[in-house]
């Protein structure tokens, strides 16, 4: 599964970052994460808010952190 | 919020995990501790002050009899209307509204803009991806910026906390003023063909044809789905402006305790023609959330400086400010940033002279 954070490495896109390895290691999962911070790269993803979350190339939020189940329910979707 | 089920629910996946008359159970007992602890507010900040401090009337225990009943009021207000128009507004997304205005002719564009800008919550950390997505999708330049001027100047709290502090001519004149801010600043930067100052990448990406994405159908939300999304609106944006209102409120406070009365009006009350365009040369370095200068707005009208003079300080406080600048530079060249933020002190001084003009009782 591959999992990229965008963010410009504002406080809330850490924390972003954090939650999303805190639910991978909860459910020990191991997946190819990636933190991109060019401005470019997001705006070819289509992103207008920071901090966003793509799984597997499509982009599941944008603009806030989801909560922990939220994040358990969208990995177990791409890996079940 | 002991009885809900925001915590284990995907709004995106989950069709509604309560009837909506188990949501209201949640919603009514809250309103009416709400209202309840509402109404008694400045009691208690009365009790707390003058029986609880024991303080003798005075400057001080004037400023913290304010500070005691402002503060807690407002985080109320916030609570309640950042609710209710996440609750309306739930599903509205910015994509939508970036392929919404991609479509429209540039006069519509400008005022939809504005009004967009107005509803949409906006965290200034997102102005470089949001520029940039707005610019891809060959949205015209004015149309964006008409969009990022008025956005940070109002939102659903500021009006509430204008309209509540400040009565409703006033939030008028306020609302009036921020979405022509916008709409104009947006009309001129066309004018003036101000797109041959973006960043050169940007052009680039303003020339080739780029797909809009498309984006997954949003299907009628529920009452559930809605109160949730709403709660979740709530503690986000309340982590994000519980303490711009804390200070505000307490600077507000301090003005209004120590400040003399009538101060600003004795010293710049006649509305001298310079003090408009200093206040908004001073409100470049200061920068706040709108939410934190409302407080501040009242407590510098109730010292009698002019409407004019107040709001276009703190507009210009809001809406320019240091790390926006440094943020955008990375997007625009000098000369973007430099008519972006001279069309904006212009328009601020232009309307704090006309404000004070026509408006001299508040």
């Amino acid at each position: 599964m591959d999992i990229i954070i965008y963010g410009s490495g504002c406080a809330r896109c850490r924390a972003l970052a954090k939650a999303v390895e805190t639910a991978l290691q909860e459910m020990s999962l191991t997946a190819n994460v990636k933190k991109v911070s060019d401005f470019k790269e997001m705006m070819a993803a289509g992103i207008l808010q920071t901090p966003a979350l793509s799984l597997d190339g499509k982009v599941v939020s944008s603009g806030r952190i989801p909560d922990a189940n939220e994040l358990r329910l969208w990995l177990t979707s791409k890996h079940g | 919020m002991p009885c809900s089920c925001h915590k284990s629910q995907d709004l995106s996946t989950t069709r509604s995990c309560q009837p909506w008359w188990k949501s209201m159970a949640c919603v009514l007992p809250a309103l009416a501790l709400w209202v309840l602890i509402y109404r008694h507010l400045e009691g208690a900040s009365h009790v707390l002050v003058e029986t609880i401090l024991g303080l003798s009337p005075g400057p001080l225990a004037q400023a913290l009899t304010f500070f005691f009943y402002d503060t807690p009021k407002i985080l109320l207000l916030v609570l309640l209307m950042v609710y209710v128009i996440a609750w309306l507004r739930a599903g509205l997304q910015l994509e939508h509204v970036r392929n919404f205005l991609s479509g429209k002719r540039r006069l519509v564009g400008y005022l939809l803009g504005a009004v967009f800008g107005a509803v949409t919550p906006f965290c200034s950390c997102s102005s470089i991806p949001l520029f940039l997505g707005f610019t891809a999708a060959h949205i015209p330049l004015g149309i964006t910026m008409a969009f990022l001027v008025t956005s940070p100047l109002i939102n659903e709290v500021a009006v509430v906390l204008l309209w509540n502090l400040l009565g409703g001519q006033f939030t008028s004149i306020y609302l009036a003023v921020g979405l022509g801010a916008g709409i104009i600043a947006g009309f001129f930067m066309d004018i003036i063909r101000a797109e041959r100052w973006l960043a050169p990448f940007l052009q680039e990406a303003m020339q080739t044809k780029q797909e809009i994405p498309e984006i997954n159908e949003t299907r009628r939300l529920s009452f559930t789905q809605r109160h949730v999304f709403a709660v979740r609106e709530v503690v986000t944006i309340f982590r994000r402006v519980w303490l711009w209102v804390i200070l505000g409120v307490g600077l507000g406070a301090a003005l209004h305790g120590y400040l003399p009365e009538q101060w600003f009006a004795e010293h710049l009350g006649d509305g001298q023609f310079w003090s408009v365009p200093l206040a908004v040369t001073l409100g470049i370095p200061l920068y706040t959330n709108v939410t934190g200068i409302v407080p501040v707005m009242e407590s510098l009208l109730l010292k009698g400086l002019p409407a004019g003079t107040t709001l276009a300080f703190c507009m210009s406080t809001v809406a320019v400010s240091f790390p926006e600048l440094l943020m955008l530079k990375q997007v625009m060249r000098w000369q973007l940033l430099a008519v972006f933020v001279g069309t904006l002190l212009l328009i601020f001084t232009l309307t704090g002279w006309l404000l004070n003009t026509v408006y001299v009782q508040l």
